[in-house]
């Protein structure tokens, strides 16, 4: 089954949505628990893929290759390391909350939304585990159609706006980015990722090709100043897009970055990495003052993830300043580990607070927060919950939130202390608005009739919300495992990064 | 090569031409001993001789390399027993679209079905065109057969008006051509494609420059390449629709034919001025094309300004100038078909008698009403917006290669930016189907069992082919070479 494992997690989601949509709205009953078998399934699958990983290798490992067009050296080529195997696990792990989240609520065509959501989970780890750029990028585009029907057929009232301008935008970035690759192809001969990396480029092909790649995952990501599609595609997508697009589909520009701009285009990311860090900084502060002001509970989570995002293109880009100003590498790594687990954390925290968001959406029919507020009082076990994953999305000690911005400001306190106090801010800032948050919403006096009468957690949704915070704390008391899976890829990464591809 | 005499062996390879011309006869007596009576035999009879000619075609026209027949003026390759299966298969496909669409409205004549292979044959001729004589005859025989068939609907008088300005326009564009042949045949004093390749590979009269551009002008207005692409809107919307799928599929294999055996072929002696020529036309084609379409409101006429992006899209394979920019051309053109074929198809089975389905509006909330004609054309539009997993990507892509291989960077920027701006358009239909409620007052779909069995075929063929793209690919690859 080892050599099959990465095609079966592809695959065994998609053939489940077709069969779940085969069986259409009628038989649903079916359909549901079909597909909660599949994702079920899917998340059993990661438990050998991570059991039996190497941690002492960066090589690509589960590796699988076949033919797929010859003429192109392009073959279905799939293989994990340690940046992409803990992020295939992430989107199986997302995607059973999803299905369960979406039980008794979706009641408008169930059937394609549990398909659009399986077929979307195979398409996602066939991103993270092509080795393959033409599968990649094959993966990559496909699955902009499911999201684009997820958001126009079960969003809220702005939603084809939303959609559509979602769809233009990563499409706009993804074109040049294929641009990009088939440049690479025409002098490699192959699309293999690798052979990618090993390529030797010219400062100005690796600008080109940086400017691509930029606007392909900056987009993804997203940083500022292309963030707008995220907050009106979260406002507007049901409550499973928004924790799919939160908790995976921004980690894919993050992944992006790590396995395509850092390898391929090292010399072109040492120019212009202040401004990928510049970037980053304005995310991090400058949105961090815009979610400050939100009215919307769902708007105000969606620019917090773009300003979480903002410290995993710095951590992954801050290489090349701790070698500018220490002139050594020892550190560059561990940005990355911090980029690498602030993705991870923030898939788990970003997901469960949009999961907090859908349960009380289920009950009041609104997310603004002034209609809110003393949910606590009838809402305790709840509220707990809301309570513990905002206060990891402040990054509290003992959550997963913690680990990663900790490592990232240390990491660029080795690069600059500028770099590092101005990151530093969202420690101020990010307790801010979800702090604020928490205390309109979660505690005070009943506001109104309507909170009075709301009713405590159902046992489906205790359990999707108990498990997602039993994997924060764990993630964020003891994140020595998954550091231990990502060292010899990052080493690995950062010895790439550091390195130059300028023909001599 | 000019062949000693007339053997059997020299007529075996245009027997797609010999049995086409015996078929059009046949179904022309048919339809005035029998099918006056019955209304309908005839389109059976004409899909079966072209289910026939297919097969007589893979039997006696394969051959294994270039065979110049008949003096000279004939070509028999790979490549035009490619591009003569396709066609067969193009017109079989809208004419079995069509059938329904024509007894509705009261054209289901059999004067159509001998139209429709009369221009088969035109298409023919073009493909195995050798020279300027037998592009002329494919051309005009192809043009006017479709003229004709614009104007089939006689009470309608936007078709009439469209067929009117399709031949006005179209006539110019043929004197254009024949103009430019003349200024060539003058100057290299032969017109054999051949033998005008020889005559242009010396150093040439500058007046061999002109009658490039009339040449140019007129391969551009057929292509439907701006500033030359007036007509193509107006006639696309003003046809029956029956009539727009086959003047939008077929003929383009027509045109990508006569563009290469022209440009690539005879006057490749002058590339690096052709090319010069149509670089401005294809940008301009694809912004117009792309820009334009949005602002449509009846979907035929989206899908004509579609089709002339697609065109920008064609030409810039042979801007590339390379055999792999023409087979990216050859693999894009069919590709277009293909989706312009289920499109087209799409509009025909949302249509009914006295209600044309031609508005964007037409297809609100066309999910709930008919889930598998939405989900065909979603997965169509998909397609040919480029993305993922469908055949268009594929064609786009190999485009991509080809510019990259010739180092066209503004190009390509070019290219991908407005294949974004295309996007929206694509997209807008796939909201309307999906995202909207359907109003009260929309009648149901048609089609037959077989014809949405064809329609579904259709669609799921631009799937598999996007997934396992290599066999299409390589057989483009295999007779560009």
């Amino acid at each position: 089954m080892h050599d099959h494992l990465l095609s079966l997690l592809i695959w065994l989601p998609i053939a489940a949505g077709i069969v779940v949509l085969l069986l259409g709205e009628r038989h649903i009953g079916a359909g549901r628990w079909l597909s909660l078998i599949a994702s079920l399934a899917a998340l059993a699958l990661c438990v050998p893929l991570v059991m039996d990983f190497n941690t002492h290798t960066a090589a690509y490992q589960f590796i699988e290759s076949a033919p797929w067009i010859p003429r192109f050296h392009a073959s279905y080529a799939l293989g994990v390391d340690g940046i992409s195997m803990p992020l295939i696990v992430l989107t199986a792990l997302m995607t059973v909350p999803v299905v369960i989240a979406a039980w008794n609520v979706i009641s408008k065509r169930p059937a394609q939304y549990y398909a659009a959501f399986l077929i979307m989970e195979g398409l996602m780890v066939g991103v993270f585990s092509a080795t393959d750029a033409l599968l990649f990028y094959f993966f990559w585009e496909a699955m902009l159609i499911p999201m684009f029907l997820i958001i126009g057929i079960w969003g809220g009232p702005r939603r084809v706006y939303a959609t559509i301008k979602f769809f233009l935008y990563t499409f706009l970035g993804s074109v040049f980015m294929l641009a990009a690759l088939i440049y690479m192809y025409v002098k490699s001969g192959s699309y293999s990722i690798a052979s990618f990396q090993s390529l030797p480029l010219t400062l100005t092909e690796q600008r080109w090709i940086f400017a691509a790649f930029m606007l392909a995952f900056a987009v993804k990501v997203p940083m500022w100043p292309v963030h707008t599609w995220l907050p009106d595609a979260h406002v507007e997508a049901p409550t499973g897009g928004s924790v799919i697009l939160a908790a995976i589909m921004l980690k894919m520009g993050g992944y992006g970055f790590l396995r395509f701009s850092l390898p391929i285009v090292p010399d072109a990311c040492r120019q212009l990495d202040t401004l990928v860090i510049t970037l980053s900084l304005i995310a991090v502060i400058y949105i961090g003052f815009v979610a400050l002001v939100q009215q919307d509970m769902k708007k105000l989570i969606a620019y917090s993830s773009i300003a979480h995002m903002g410290f995993v293109t710095l951590g992954a880009f801050l290489v090349y300043a701790i070698v500018r100003s220490t002139g050594a590498t020892q550190g560059a790594g561990m940005g990355m580990d911090g980029a690498m687990v602030q993705m991870i954390s923030h898939g788990l925290i970003s997901g469960a607070l949009f999961l907090c968001v859908g349960v009380l959406y289920d009950r009041m029919h609104s997310r603004q927060i002034a209609d809110y507020g003393g949910v606590i009082n009838t809402m305790p076990v709840f509220a707990g919950f809301m309570v513990l994953f905002a206060l990891a999305n402040t990054g509290l000690p003992g959550t997963s939130g913690f680990v990663g911005e900790f490592l990232v400001i240390l990491a660029s306190f080795k690069a600059s202390f500028w770099y590092a106090a101005l990151a530093a801010v969202t420690l101020i800032l990010g307790a801010a608005y979800t702090l604020w948050l928490v205390k309109r919403v979660v505690f005070g006096p009943v506001a109104n009739d309507h909170v009075a009468h709301l009713s405590d957690l159902n046992g489906r949704e205790f359990l999707i919300l108990g498990a997602l915070a039993l994997a924060v704390l764990m993630l964020g008391i003891w994140p020595e495992p998954l550091l231990k899976i990502m060292e010899p890829s990052i080493q690995h990464l950062v010895a790439q990064a550091a390195a130059t591809k300028i023909p001599v | 090569m000019p062949e000693p005499m007339m053997n059997l062996h020299v007529m075996a390879a245009a027997i797609p031409e010999i049995y086409l011309t015996a078929a059009i006869c046949v179904v022309l007596l048919f339809e005035a001993f029998v099918g006056s009576k019955r209304p309908g035999a005839t389109g059976t009879l004409t899909l079966l001789m072209l289910v026939i000619g297919a097969a007589v075609t893979v039997a006696f026209a394969d051959v294994p390399q270039r065979m110049v027949l008949f003096d000279g003026n004939y070509i028999a390759d790979p490549l035009a027993y490619v591009l003569k299966l396709a066609a067969f298969l193009a017109v079989a496909v809208s004419l079995l679209y069509s059938r329904a669409y024509l007894q509705s409205r009261d054209i289901l004549k059999g004067e159509y079905y001998v139209l429709a292979l009369s221009a088969l044959l035109g298409i023919f001729v073009l493909i195995s065109a050798n020279s300027l004589l037998t592009v002329y005859l494919g051309v005009e025989l192809l043009a006017l057969s479709v003229y004709a068939m614009v104007a089939f609907d006689r009470e309608s008088g936007v078709a009439a008006e469209a067929a009117m300005k399709y031949f006005v326009l179209g006539a110019i564009a043929s004197g254009m051509l024949l103009y430019g042949m003349s200024i060539i045949y003058g100057l290299t004093g032969t017109l054999n494609l051949d033998g005008i390749a020889v005559a242009l590979s010396a150093p040439h009269n500058l007046g061999v420059i002109l009658g490039l551009t009339f040449v140019v002008v007129a391969v551009a207005f057929k292509m439907g390449a701006v500033p030359f692409h007036m007509w193509l809107p107006d006639v696309y919307e003003g046809a029956p629709t029956s009539v727009t799928l086959f003047i939008g599929t077929a003929p383009k294999i027509a045109y990508f034919a006569l563009a290469l055996r022209l440009l690539t072929h005879g006057l490749a002696g002058v590339k690096v001025d052709w090319t010069a020529m149509l670089t401005p036309l294809a940008v301009l084609t694809l912004v117009i094309g792309n820009t334009v379409a949005i602002a449509q409101s009846n979907l035929k006429r989206m899908l004509a300004y579609s089709t002339i992006a697609n065109v920008g899209f064609i030409l810039l394979g042979f801007i590339a100038g390379t055999a792999s920019g023409y087979t990216a051309a050859l693999y894009y053109t069919l590709v277009y078909i293909l989706v312009a074929l289920g499109s087209f198809g799409v509009i025909i089975l949302a249509s009914r008698k006295g209600f044309e389905a031609d508005r964007l509006e037409d297809y609100k909330g066309l999910y709930r009403r008919d889930p598998l004609l939405a989900l065909a054309m979603a997965m169509l539009m998909f397609s040919t917006a480029g993305v993922p997993p469908f055949v268009g990507f594929w064609a786009k892509l190999r485009i991509f290669q080809a510019l990259w291989e010739t180092h066209h960077l503004w190009l390509v920027v070019i290219a991908a930016a407005t294949s974004v701006v295309g996007a929206f358009y694509y997209l807008r239909v796939v909201k309307l189907m999906y995202f909207d409620e359907a109003p009260e007052t929309l009648p149901a779909t048609a089609g037959s069992f077989g014809v949405r069995l064809a329609l579904g075929l259709n669609a799921a063929a631009v799937f598999v082919l996007g997934v396992l793209p290599a066999p299409l690919l390589d057989l483009c690859t295999r007779v560009m070479h």
